[in-house]
């Protein structure tokens, strides 16, 4: 007896999966952009799945500078959400069923964002991926890359500020 | 002049994002422009307090933006975004509509220096400011 059997693969990936479409399911906006996430473990892949409407200038066309910052905006806030309730996921503390009902912690707040605009957004789908430079029990620091065809060519970067909920409060 | 502001105001309601947004061009010229998103439940990001999603306020930025650079009467033609940073000062009220200005305070050849302010009903409070700077492209 020194330590437990490993939980089966399909009890952590059902729970974590779980978990993760609660989150995206309860944003309409990701939805109205089409992002979708692919995860390994809780590395969190974004993918913004490309529609006509996403057009900013039909002459070129390219994808419009706005769906490019919101689509880096959302990579960063679910990145640095997942990360945040990643340990309550796994411990049981957070019920997947009950996020999916509804029963969600409280999001963090973006602060500010900065993009750089690199290239010009194909009309086709992007990738991005975000990391948590600091992650401090207030505020948090936060990078994302996106990028299309080649992983090292970006067509973007951003970078924001985000206030962390204070669950921990609410008990006075 | 007004050719120029016509133009401008042509390519902004045929962009095909700012129509899915449901932005509306309240008023354009001589680098300044000013639009408004009216509150739609779609561009929700917290359901818990039906906040419009910080997204949503950046592009209506970025569109705003633009059509300020492209209204400038020393802008040539089209813009594209080089970079834009966005400050969120607090959430917007659910069911207001966000009005932004955009202002093309200067311009070079290259260059569009811009700042933006948004605002919900309570014009006194801003919801956001941005600033970014954009290309000056030669044609559309």
């Amino acid at each position: 007896m020194s330590r437990p059997r490993p939980e089966p693969i399909q009890v952590v990936k059902q729970r974590r999966d779980a978990a993760l479409n609660a989150l995206l399911e309860s944003v309409p906006y990701i939805r109205f952009l089409d992002v979708s996430f692919d995860r390994r473990g809780d590395e969190l892949t974004a993918q913004l799945n490309f529609n006509d409407k996403h057009i900013g200038n039909p002459f070129l066309p390219a994808i419009h500078g706005g769906v490019t910052a919101a689509f880096l905006e959302i990579t960063a806030m679910v990145t640095l959400n997942w990360s945040h309730l990643w340990e309550r996921i796994e411990s049981g503390a957070l019920d997947p069923d009950e996020m999916a009902k509804g029963n969600l912690p409280r999001q963090p707040k973006t602060i500010d964002f900065t993009v750089d605009y690199l290239r010009s957004g194909l009309p086709r789908d992007a990738y991005a991926r975000a990391t948590i430079s600091r992650a401090g029990r207030r505020y948090a620091s936060v990078h994302v890359e996106a990028w299309q065809d080649h992983k090292d060519k970006l067509f973007a970067q951003g970078s924001g500020h985000f206030v962390m909920p204070q669950d921990k409060v609410e008990k006075k | 002049m007004a050719d120029k502001t016509k133009l401008a105001r042509q390519f902004i309601e045929a962009i095909p994002h700012a129509k899915e947004l449901g932005l509306v061009l309240q008023d354009i010229g001589d680098g300044m422009a000013r639009i408004s998103m009216p509150y739609d439940e779609k561009l929700i990001g917290d359901p818990k307090t039906g906040v419009i999603h910080g997204g949503a306020v950046s592009a209506l930025m970025d569109t705003c933006c633009g059509a300020a650079v492209m209204s400038h009467p020393s802008a040539p033609g089209g813009t594209a975004t080089i970079d834009l940073r966005i400050d969120y000062m607090r959430a917007s009220t659910p069911g207001q509509t966000i009005t932004t200005k955009a202002t093309c305070h200067h311009i070079t050849r290259s260059v569009a220096f811009v700042r933006a302010v948004a605002m919900d009903d309570d014009t006194d409070r801003p919801v956001a400011t941005a600033a970014g700077a954009f290309t000056v492209e030669q044609g559309f």
